[in-house]
């Protein structure tokens, strides 16, 4: 196995709070990467930074070996990364299925395709049908956006990140503020694509990612205290001061 | 395509009706409506195309007139000059050389301002577009060559194949057909994979950049693609009035354009031209009344913004009808 993403020394303050501190990770090809860690240790900064909504101050962010710390951040999509957002990200105002058909368009390359309508390409509308089926959302597919429950709208984020077929997914708490069913549904649907995709997951759910990662990430204060297979995780003394043992 | 929409529908009795009726207005003795008319038509297409950046872009762009004047000195400059000598190579008085101007120059002025001006968000932008504006307005208002302060008469019209724009009849036919064509235009862009793009980073920026879209590139192409439009409109106006001033791109002018965009429906295809219509009634009708009448104008948009979401077009829109 190899690396899908290196992340080396990387720093981030925030004036005074160091929201990144000296952290290094590394997502393998293929593994679902999770990291774990309480509230402002800096989870959502570092997604920022992988992203490039957000600039580090120092250190190195590597994809398929190729350096992307200073790359803008829709160059980055188009390499292969995609990303779910924690608070909901979607374009309200369009149906499900305009947005689903937007992320297909996105991996297209340039839209700067003026003269045909959008809804008339087939191609796309039929691929943003068969995703919103693989998240159960099928039926729903010709309506608002904004009329979608928080969990369907969780799972439009998921159908999203899927469509634009990345190597890479970041998925940003999926499990934010879902029911334990909807959770339930959650876990079934990212064990379904685990393995097809490099997954760096972020989340509070501890039974979610003891349930589908491969290796884990403790994140503290901006600075991963421990990786290791959730096993060794939870046998991890420093962890369970930090973190586990609080709960 | 399913059938038409109760909106759709609205759209062509309304342009059908201002097809027919100023020239009917005209040929029974009443010419005043039919330059009402033209007006209509012109203010219309920069009231589309400002639609374009500001309703389907969400960019408040404030500065939409500069383009207006900018399309009607690149008309009554090279005018001025054919009657009055100097600049030989800029001299003409033909409408095939003046129209491209008008709509170059603008292009050109939207992708430079535009560059700086979408780097910035919100309010930002909107006092950046009104700066980059009011630069132009007083860069015109010192060139004494043309005028200044007080303007320039253009003397002659634009002289184009088939259409005789002296012809008032003809001035409204051209500017009518014009009209149509932007709203097709608009409608079309708005609609294709490029209007996709516009609409999904109006609501929401970040999605669309994280998704591989480069949203300052697609935001900076329909900004020039508007101000090459208003800059039509521009150069129609010249046309229209034969006298050009500073004044057409006064800030106050810009904020007319974003009233009948708001006032009549942002993001629709009809809202902009029944913005303009409500603007020149109410214009023509309270103008008579008193010289206050911005007064009430104010207050009617602020009715229609607090009380029927979605302009006019939203008093009209059927159940179960989208904003599209």
């Amino acid at each position: 196995m190899s690396a899908v993403l290196e992340i080396s020394g990387l720093n981030k303050s925030f004036g005074g709070i160091k929201a990144t501190d000296d952290l290094n990770l590394s997502v393998e090809t293929g593994e679902l990467h999770a990291v774990i860690g309480p509230n402002g240790a800096g989870k959502t900064t570092l997604i920022s930074q992988l992203t490039g909504m957000q600039k580090p101050d120092s250190g190195r962010i590597r994809f398929k070996g190729r350096d992307i710390t200073g790359m803008a951040p829709y160059a980055r999509a188009h390499l292969g990364i995609a990303r779910s957002f924690q608070i909901t990200s979607l374009i309200l105002e369009m149906s499900v299925l305009d947005n689903i058909a937007l992320a297909l368009q996105a991996r297209e390359g340039h839209s700067f395709r003026f003269i045909r309508p959008a809804h008339s390409l087939t191609h796309l509308r039929s691929e943003a049908l068969a995703l919103l089926d693989r998240v159960g959302l099928a039926d729903k597919a010709e309506q608002p956006t904004v009329a979608l429950s928080h969990g369907e709208h969780r799972h439009m984020e998921i159908a999203i990140a899927l469509g634009a077929q990345a190597e890479l997914m970041l998925l940003d708490e999926p499990m934010a503020g879902l029911g334990i069913e909807e959770s339930a549904q959650m876990v079934e649907l990212l064990r379904d694509i685990k393995g097809k995709h490099s997954i760096l997951l972020i989340e509070h759910d501890m039974d979610a990612v003891f349930a589908l990662a491969d290796r884990i990430s403790v994140l503290v204060y901006g600075h991963i205290i421990a990786t290791g297979t959730p096993d060794e995780i939870r046998g991890n003394e420093a962890v369970q001061h930090a973190y586990l043992g609080e709960e | 395509m399913t059938s038409m929409t109760r909106r759709g529908w609205m759209t062509v009795a309304v342009m059908a009706l201002l097809a027919i009726l100023p020239p009917v207005f005209y040929l029974t003795g009443n010419p005043f409506y039919l330059d009402l008319a033209t007006r209509l038509s012109i203010l219309g297409i920069a009231a589309v195309s400002l639609n374009l950046i500001l309703g389907y872009g969400g960019l408040v762009s404030f500065g939409h007139a500069a383009f207006v004047g900018l399309g009607a000195y690149a008309v009554g400059i090279p005018a001025h000059h054919w009657l009055y000598g100097g600049m030989d190579f800029l001299a003409t008085t033909s409408g095939l050389v003046q129209i491209p101007l008008a709509v170059a120059v603008c292009a050109l002025f939207a992708l430079v301002t535009g560059a700086v001006c979408l780097r910035t968000k919100g309010v930002y932008f909107i006092m950046i577009t009104m700066a980059f504006a009011q630069m132009i307005y007083y860069l015109i208002v010192s060139i004494e060559e043309y005028g200044g302060d007080d303007g320039l008469v253009i003397d002659t019209r634009s002289e184009l194949p088939f259409v005789n724009l002296d012809n008032p009849l003809q001035l409204f036919g051209f500017s009518y057909v014009a009209l149509l064509v932007a709203m097709g235009l608009v409608r079309m862009i708005t609609r294709s994979r490029f209007g996709m793009v516009l609409k999904g980073a109006k609501g929401n920026e970040e999605r669309m950049v994280t998704l591989g879209f480069n949203v300052y590139a697609y935001r900076l192409t329909a900004y020039v693609i508007s101000g090459a439009m208003c800059g039509f409109a521009g150069a129609l106006l010249g046309n229209f009035t034969t006298f050009i001033s500073p004044e057409m791109m006064d800030w106050s002018r810009s904020g007319e354009l974003m009233f009948m965009v708001i006032l009549g429906g942002a993001a629709t295809t009809l809202g902009p031209i029944l913005g303009s219509i409500a603007f020149i009634v109410v214009e023509e009708i309270l103008s008579s009344f008193t010289i206050y009448w911005h007064l009430p104008f104010g207050l009617m948009l602020m009715a229609v913004v607090l009380y029927a979401r979605g302009g006019l077009v939203g008093l009209l829109r059927g159940r179960g009808e989208d904003a599209e």
